[in-house]
């Protein structure tokens, strides 16, 4: 255990070079130089504004453009160890104060939205494989089926086409904090995340029924039904805990995948987020701001796969990691 | 049939195994029916989407892209069949349109993209050591990524036009396809007619692309057809939040762009329609994969 949760992280390290790598180089394939881009278009707003060599020379040491690639990687990477960010293209202030107030909102949001999808997908997921072949397991499946199909903003604007058409209800576009109004924010935050959830529940419900029905077939299920427990424990205590094992992890994964779905839920929303300041972001080109949003997001991600490989190794003793 | 089989072996020079009588495709067709008919009916579908698609000039009553001020957000009437948007546009026409966009993203994207990992991972495999090492680091890299934002930060870099849409989803679906034709792989690479084919002096590449590939296609299939869905959502997640396809292409995605905020109220035709596309074609095609894969490669079961 020990060896391999070693292993884990030395892997971890080469993942994470990787991943910046990447990030950096994408962001590098950009036609065209970021002081330029600055100086004729981001100032003014005017497409044919003048600037001197000298001005463009201040701006690119400035903003560092100006040295070897190799350089600019290892002083970003570096600045970013200690959650310096760099500063914002567009606002000229530092990232990492935009993303102090954004990157909680984030979290929550996605934290509420996993919480709802796995309170809803488990006990579906388990009456589900119990009454196998009955219609409520047929309507449970088509659910989880349709749940996964549904783009998460096509369900988000239905949720707002009824909330309007009942409640007369439009998303509010001021954001209350949950530290100001805690139950102001979590009615402003609720239906987002039910929204954000929805296929992440289908895809939890689908994975608990097929692994409860996994273990329906095993043979201590057998044993406990056979010595006379009675079948509410049987379920409860004998087939949930195995069952609930790769729900667990496949829960972790799939918290990766919300992060990701955030952006699009934070733009219908208007929750003020890091996924909609990613989509602001990429209209004003503010590839400080782009960086800083993705490398946090996945290297939560990255952080969380790991986590949930230990837990897994943990929770599970029958396999062996050599 | 086992006693049958050894008193036939007893027989010099008469075939031990009888095979069973070869099947029409047509066969294989109605096989496929009987066993899978959830499968079956996405692939009606899915084939019907893209009949739309081929046909949508005779199909649609209107041109997608003009723009009649004087009709914006009429509902839907008997010209009109589901309304027009905030530019006059025929939501029909355009939805119709938008099947071709949906598709020609979908299979171009995850073909290449599947193609490409087919290629990395069986490669990856056959040279194995330092190469396959440095190759699955970088895939672990990739994968690492949430791939919507992955491919959000591709297209912030190449900038928002149809086929960068193909080639940033290509890229998100490049890392997972190689990891698991890389484990199918493995397994090939130590069957006896690839060490024959090394024994006869074949060159790396004819192993990879004649031997190798090859028996990978089942899977391959199969993975072309899951991620198929995932693309057209993709795509549409990407056209929604405006770094997709250019505002005038119509595409469902961004049809639906803005659609929350402005028309709910006043023209609600034009949010539900489009969003109504996507899940009929991405159903279709789900089923469909689920199907194939059942069929073709029941070991993927739970990855999709």
């Amino acid at each position: 255990m020990q060896a391999y949760i070693a292993k884990r992280i030395v892997l971890f390290v080469p993942t994470l070079l990787m991943v910046t790598i990447v990030i950096f180089a994408l962001l590098r394939v950009v036609p065209g130089d970021p002081a330029v881009m600055l100086l004729s278009g981001g100032a003014g707003g005017g497409d044919e504004q003048e600037y001197s060599q000298e001005q463009l020379a201040a701006l690119r040491a400035k903003l560092g453009t100006d040295r070897p690639i190799v350089v600019q990687y290892f002083s970003w990477f570096g600045n970013m160890l200690r959650l310096d960010f760099g500063t914002s293209f567009f606002y000229e202030t530092p990232v990492s104060e935009d993303l102090k107030i954004k990157f909680p909102v984030t979290l929550e949001l996605a934290l509420l939205a996993m919480l709802l999808a796995i309170i809803v997908a488990v006990p579906l997921g388990v009456i589900s494989a119990i009454k196998q072949d009955t219609l409520g397991d047929y309507v449970t499946r088509l659910i989880t089926i349709a749940g996964v199909a549904m783009p998460s903003f096509w369900l988000a604007i239905l949720i707002i086409f009824g909330l309007v058409l009942v409640f007369g209800w439009m998303p509010p576009i001021v954001y209350v904090s949950l530290w100001d109004d805690p139950a102001g924010n979590l009615k402003q935050m609720f239906f987002p995340a039910l929204a954000l959830g929805f296929s992440n529940m289908a895809f939890i419900a689908r994975v608990t029924r097929s692994a409860m029905l996994e273990v329906f077939r095993e043979d201590y299920i057998r044993t406990a039904r056979s010595k006379g427990l009675a079948e509410r424990i049987v379920i409860s205590r004998h087939a949930l805990k195995n069952a609930l094992l790769p729900v667990v992890t496949i829960s972790g994964y799939e918290f990766g995948r919300l992060l990701g779905g955030t952006v699009i839920i934070e733009v219908i929303f208007m929750v003020p987020g890091m996924g909609r300041l990613l989509v602001t972001s990429i209209f004003h080109r503010d590839f400080p701001e782009i960086q800083a949003v993705i490398v946090l997001i996945t290297v939560l991600v990255l952080i969380l796969n790991m986590a949930m490989d230990l837990l897994y190794a943990w929770l599970n003793p029958r396999i062996r990691y050599s | 049939m086992a006693q049958d089989q050894t008193s036939r072996a007893a027989v010099p020079g008469q075939a031990i195994f009888v095979l069973p009588p070869k099947r029409t495709s047509f066969q294989h067709i109605a096989e496929f029916f009987r066993r899978k008919p959830l499968g079956a009916f996405g692939a009606v579908v899915a084939l019907i989407l893209v009949f739309v698609a081929i046909f949508a000039n005779l199909l649609a009553n209107h041109d997608p892209y003009t723009i009649r001020v004087a009709e914006v957000f009429t509902g839907p009437t008997t010209n009109t069949w589901l309304g027009t948007d905030h530019l006059g546009r025929d939501v029909y026409s355009r939805i119709i349109y938008g099947a071709r966009i949906s598709l020609y993203v979908g299979i171009m994207s995850s073909f290449i993209g599947c193609t490409i990992g087919l290629v990395i991972g069986v490669a990856s495999v056959h040279f194995g050591g330092m190469t396959d090492l440095i190759v699955q680091r970088f895939i672990d890299g990739m994968m690492a990524f949430p791939s919507l934002i992955l491919a959000i930060a591709i297209m912030a870099a190449l900038g928002s036009s149809l086929n960068n849409v193909v080639i940033a989803l290509a890229i998100v679906y490049i890392p997972s396809t190689a990891r698991i034709l890389r484990s199918q792989s493995m397994v090939i690479k130590e069957m006896d007619y690839v060490l024959a084919a090394r024994a006869v002096g074949a060159g790396d590449w004819r192993i990879i692309i004649k031997h190798m590939m090859p028996n990978c296609f089942a899977l391959f299939i199969v993975i072309v057809t899951i991620h198929l869905g995932g693309a057209i959502i993709a795509e549409a997640s990407l056209s929604f939040l405006g770094v997709g396809t250019p505002p005038n292409v119509p595409s469902w995605g961004g049809m639906l762009n803005g659609a929350a905020q402005s028309y709910v109220k006043t023209a609600p035709w034009v949010a539900i329609f489009p969003g109504l596309a996507i899940v009929v074609v991405v159903f279709s095609w789900n089923l469909l994969g689920d199907a194939l894969r059942d069929v073709l490669d029941p070991r993927l079961r739970g990855t999709g």
